[in-house]
């Protein structure tokens, strides 16, 4: 039992090793690919969506871009119009532009605040709207100076008289040899919705700056915090992102002919190119990314800032779940590999156990065979014997009644009985060799001498050798260390191949020849007879389980498969030579165990 | 005259030993062999054997050969085979070979002497028709 133990621990390791092998190998060829091809579609989808994303702003931008600058075209043009229609002397009337900006503002939904008329001087002759502007003089206001050499206006934000932010824009018109101006304030509120439509996301702003770096909408409220620097220094950008493409400097809107007769926009840079983006920190690290667009004639820039988290917030929740269901895979299929490779190797150990318990049965049964091959040897053997005394005493019954005074009949008598006697002992003889045979049953491995168990074998087949004619020489080295093995099993294996010798020579006789000696690690069992040999195209087969060559019924094919199976379980080798009309020689090596080779 | 003249052949000599007196004072003669070569060359010399009781497993030349030299030399000897439990086949096999019968050993004294007297009988019986068949054809010969 002792020394199955090792055994057992080194099969359940092989086993977990092979498991482990399995398991591996199914993770690797499923996951390999899955990795492979998951990384490639979300890289090229990264790449896509980026495009997308960046796209997708730079459209948004630029419709709003085309949406301010047609807003600030038509409130021109709408001015414009007004003071083209009317003479300088009806708007002079107040009651009369009252009337023109109610006009306007139920046209225009209320984007027009006031109207006034200025003269060269800078001085409001007329004016309607909610403030109390009445004489007011502009002659010293910035917007005026531009305003007056200008045919069209559009000025930056500014607080003006009214302590408001707002913005105007402002018609020339000769009339009678003087210079007037019509001027309108757009309200700055309706400007903004215009450029707050654009907020997209959860922190998507849009606003707009002119070059001096001066919100002409309300600020951003959220990141990033930009310095007025920066600011300016994204109309650089801008200018050199654009490059080439980039309007020229002269305000060549050209309108019946006349030039710089608007300042403020132009249309032929409303085209895709003027749409720039660049990427800023914002203060924790977050990355945004900045659109813009140059507007009225590029003195103003559209800006629209995002976080590119919040941007890309859709892409990123599609890693987060491409990464999620990945990892859930991944999970699942290391599992599953686990799992099957458990039960692949389980069935496989129990394959093995079953190989194993059909191995015993075949040797259990093998030994069955042998012991009623030996029971039938012993049987005829023993018959001889009962036969002379059956006889004897039948004699004795003979002289009996004929009297046994009679004659030498009483010494004829005793002569009879002691014969009896004498058979009798002979049939002692031999069931006490059967017995001391039997009495090894002990399958356990144990020390044995070898050459006791041949002695022993070769006396129990002595009559069966005798009938075959088939002498038997023992030359077994006295001195044998002993073997450690089963006494049962090796027993089996030298009747086996005992019994095949006889078998061999029955017709012929012989000789068997048993050498037995020890070599440096081992013992070597010679066992030769002189029959008429094993051609070699059987000589292969000969350890094969089922091969015989006796006819059916008379031998099982599974002696030599079981002399096999023991000696290699016990670590030794066995092998034949044979030559045809020479004889047969088995070599049987036996290990020696460490204590043994020392003894 | 004995009631049958016998070739006991055997390889253990007490029981051929005792065989030879049992069955000499049941009226037979017997002679030993103690091997199948012996019982061929005692044929040879003894004429008037007329049953061999045989062996069937002696070393050497074993029952089954001897009984087929036997037959083959002197067909109209009788053989009955003697036979242990293992070898009641080839016992079979030596009916088939021409044996009379055949007896487990051991065998009662009496059944085996009924044996030898039916097959001296047979034996008897056989060689009676051949001679009255060489008379008869003696006699159509001379009419």
């Amino acid at each position: 039992m002792d020394a199955e133990q090792p055994t057992s621990d080194r099969r359940h390791s092989a086993y977990t090793g092979l498991r482990l092998r399995i398991a591996l190998i199914v993770i690797m060829v499923s996951l390999a690919p899955m990795v492979l091809v998951s990384a490639t579609i979300l890289y090229q989808f990264n790449i896509f969506s980026n495009e997308m994303v960046n796209a997708h702003l730079g459209e948004l931008v630029l419709k709003h871009k085309q949406n301010i600058d047609y807003f600030l075209k038509q409130r021109l043009n709408d001015i414009s119009h007004l003071f083209r229609s009317f003479d300088v002397e009806q708007l002079k009337d107040k009651d009369f532009l009252q009337q023109r900006l109610k006009v306007l503002q139920e046209e225009y939904r209320y984007v027009f605040v006031d109207l006034g008329l200025i003269d060269q001087n800078g001085r409001q002759v007329a004016y309607a709207g909610p403030f109390e502007l009445g004489r007011a003089d502009y002659s010293g206001a910035d917007w005026f100076k531009k305003a007056i050499q200008r045919h069209g206006f559009i000025s930056d934000v500014f607080m003006g008289l009214r302590g408001h932010p707002h913005f105007i824009v402002t018609v020339r018109r000769q009339w009678q040899g003087a210079e007037w101006l019509l001027r309108a304030t757009i309200d700055f509120v309706a400007f903004n919705t215009l450029v707050e439509n654009l907020a997209v996301g959860k922190t998507g702003t849009a606003f707009i700056l002119n070059r001096e770096g001066e919100f002409q909408t309300r600020p951003p409220a959220g990141e990033p915090k930009l310095t007025k620097q920066q600011y300016l220094n994204l109309f650089k950008k801008g200018e050199e992102a654009l490059g080439a493409r980039r309007p020229s400097d002269g305000l060549d809107l050209v309108e019946e002919g006349e030039a710089h007769f608007l300042e403020g926009y132009i249309d032929r840079y409303t085209q895709p190119s003027s749409i720039f983006s660049v990427e800023k920190l914002g203060e924790h690290g977050d990355k945004f990314i900045i659109v813009a667009a140059f507007l009225k004639n590029n003195q103003w820039l559209l800006i629209f800032q995002q976080e590119a988290a919040d941007a890309f917030a859709k892409l990123q929740e599609t890693q987060r779940m491409a990464g999620l269901i990945s990892i859930i895979g991944a999970l699942a299929i290391i599992g599953m590999a686990f799992i099957v490779s458990g039960r692949m190797v389980k069935r496989m150990a129990r394959l093995d156990f079953e190989k194993e318990m059909m191995n015993q049965q075949v040797i259990e049964t093998g030994k069955l065979a042998s012991v009623g091959e030996l029971a039938a040897g012993i049987a005829h053997e023993i018959n001889n014997p009962v036969a002379i005394m059956v006889e004897e005493a039948g004699w004795i019954q003979d002289l009996m009644g004929e009297g046994l005074e009679q004659g030498d009949n009483l010494q004829e008598a005793k002569r009879g009985l002691q014969q009896i006697e004498t058979q009798g002992r002979r049939c002692k003889e031999i069931t006490h060799k059967l017995l001391s045979f039997a009495r090894k049953t002990d399958s356990r491995v144990q020390t044995l001498q070898l050459n006791e168990l041949v002695t022993e074998v070769a006396s129990l087949l002595s009559q069966k050798s005798r009938y075959a004619n088939v002498e038997v020489q023992l030359r077994l080295q006295p001195d044998l260390p002993p073997i450690q093995a089963s006494a049962t099993e090796m027993q089996q294996v030298l009747m086996n191949i005992f019994n095949n010798a006889v078998d061999a020579m029955e017709k012929s006789g012989g000789t068997i020849t048993v050498v037995s000696r020890s070599e440096e690690q081992s013992i070597r069992l010679s066992i030769a007879d002189t029959g008429p040999g094993i051609p070699a195209s059987n000589l292969g087969r000969l350890f094969d389980p089922f091969f015989t060559t006796k006819p059916v019924g008379k031998g099982t094919g599974l002696g030599l498969s079981i002399c096999y199976g023991i000696i290699h379980k016990m670590g030794g080798q066995i092998d034949a030579e044979s030559q045809v009309g020479k004889g047969t020689t088995f070599h049987i090596v036996l290990p020696l165990t460490a204590a043994a080779a020392k003894h | 005259m004995a009631i049958a003249k016998i070739l006991l052949v055997d390889d253990e000599v007490p029981f051929v030993d005792t065989m030879i007196k049992r069955l000499t004072k049941r009226g037979m003669e017997v002679i030993p062999a103690y091997n199948g070569t012996e019982a061929l060359a005692k044929l040879k010399d003894q004429a008037r054997i007329e049953v061999v009781i045989l062996d069937v497993k002696m070393p050497g030349m074993d029952g089954i050969e001897t009984l087929t030299e036997i037959k083959k030399a002197y067909p109209l000897v009788e053989v009955i085979m003697l036979t242990g439990h293992a070898t009641v086949e080839s016992a079979i096999d030596g009916m088939k070979k021409g044996a009379f019968d055949y007896l487990m050993k051991p065998s009662d004294i009496e059944t085996l002497v009924s044996k030898v007297a039916e097959a001296a009988a047979k034996k008897r019986r056989h060689e009676e028709k051949i001679i009255e068949a060489q008379m008869r054809e003696i006699t159509t010969r001379r009419t």
